[in-house]
């Protein structure tokens, strides 16, 4: 697990004009599928169908990268409270960008927004988990500044049995 | 866990040359800004140089610098130079079967391993210096140790 206060963020955003963050709309449902579809190579239409229509309230946020009218990226958090005992704290489900439009600060745009919202909303600290072998985004994430967080994912498989 | 001397004076080199990027450093000049042996520290830019990591130039104005891309290197990618990082680098060796109790601990220390080559591949050159520059240990509550490194004055 991964974690960040609220400290500055290690990387600067981009000051890019040709960028917009916004808030995700329904009708960017299919090009977030998409998005996700060419990255994880995994269709999950009613996983973002969901997730866009029940909105989690107030407390979750999915921000679209939009250049040009075209979608290059989102990002998807929610502020949770006493999860694992925690107080309130933002965490981070997916950040996606267009593999042809990475390595011009999309991502950094889009994470510096989110984390702009959990300030705003008051949290003070925010964590992801990621997949060990995910190098890519976990050199994202560390780039950002996030750091090892106090705790420890553990997992086993279930018997079908019993 | 503890790194080997010459892996840390291969990190220390190479930050301080992806700090100063317009200029070429002498090993005399990296060594004595972190007190260490030049001898030693020559011989770890030496195997440097050979992995391609930097590039050493003779003479009088002569130097190193780094020729990898900071945004690219990670940790890792330093420390393997010196040391193997991982599951191997704890190998029992040999084709021995292992007892049941050697196996299960085998399980846990590979998944430590796992973790350790995971951290070091994640960050990368640049990535060191943003957080150097941070310092996010002054604003930290944790009382901070020393770093456990063999590195010291030699």
């Amino acid at each position: 697990m991964t974690a960040i206060s609220t400290m500055k963020p290690l990387a600067e955003p981009r000051t890019s004009e040709a960028i917009r963050i916004r808030p995700a709309t329904g009708s960017d449902l299919a090009e977030l599928t998409r998005i996700d579809e060419e990255v994880s190579g995994v269709a999950k239409r009613k996983y973002w169908t969901h997730l866009l229509a029940s909105g989690g309230g107030r407390s979750r946020y999915v921000l679209v990268a939009e250049e040009q009218n075209q979608i290059q990226g989102f990002i998807v958090g929610e502020i949770r409270a006493w999860e694992f005992g925690e107080p309130p704290c933002g965490w981070v489900f997916a950040i996606e960008v267009r593999p042809k439009t990475r390595l011009q600060g999309i991502g950094t745009d889009l994470f510096s927004a989110l984390c702009d919202r959990f300030r705003r909303a008051g949290v003070t600290k925010v964590r992801t988990i990621m997949a060990r072998d995910n190098h890519l985004v976990l050199s994202f994430f560390r780039s950002q500044g996030m750091m090892a967080g106090p705790f420890i994912e553990l997992e086993m498989a279930l018997d079908r049995n019993g | 866990m503890k790194l080997q001397k010459a892996s840390s004076f291969a990190l220390f080199a190479v930050l301080e040359l992806a700090a100063n990027p317009t200029r070429q450093l002498s090993g005399v000049e990296i060594a004595a800004k972190y007190g260490i042996s030049v001898h030693h520290l020559a011989k770890v830019l030496r195997d440097l140089g050979r992995a391609g990591i930097v590039d050493g130039a003779r003479g009088v104005g002569g130097g190193y610098r780094l020729i990898a891309n900071p945004k690219r290197l990670t940790l890792l990618d330093v420390i393997q130079v010196f040391e193997p990082v991982g599951s191997d680098s704890g190998a029992s060796g040999g084709l021995k079967a292992l007892t049941d109790p050697e196996s299960a601990l085998r399980v846990i220390l590979d998944e430590l391993d796992d973790h350790t080559v995971a951290t070091f591949r994640s960050i990368s050159i640049s990535t060191m210096l943003k957080l150097m520059a941070a310092k996010p240990w002054a604003h930290s509550s944790r009382v901070f140790r020393p770093a456990r490194t063999a590195a010291g004055r030699a």
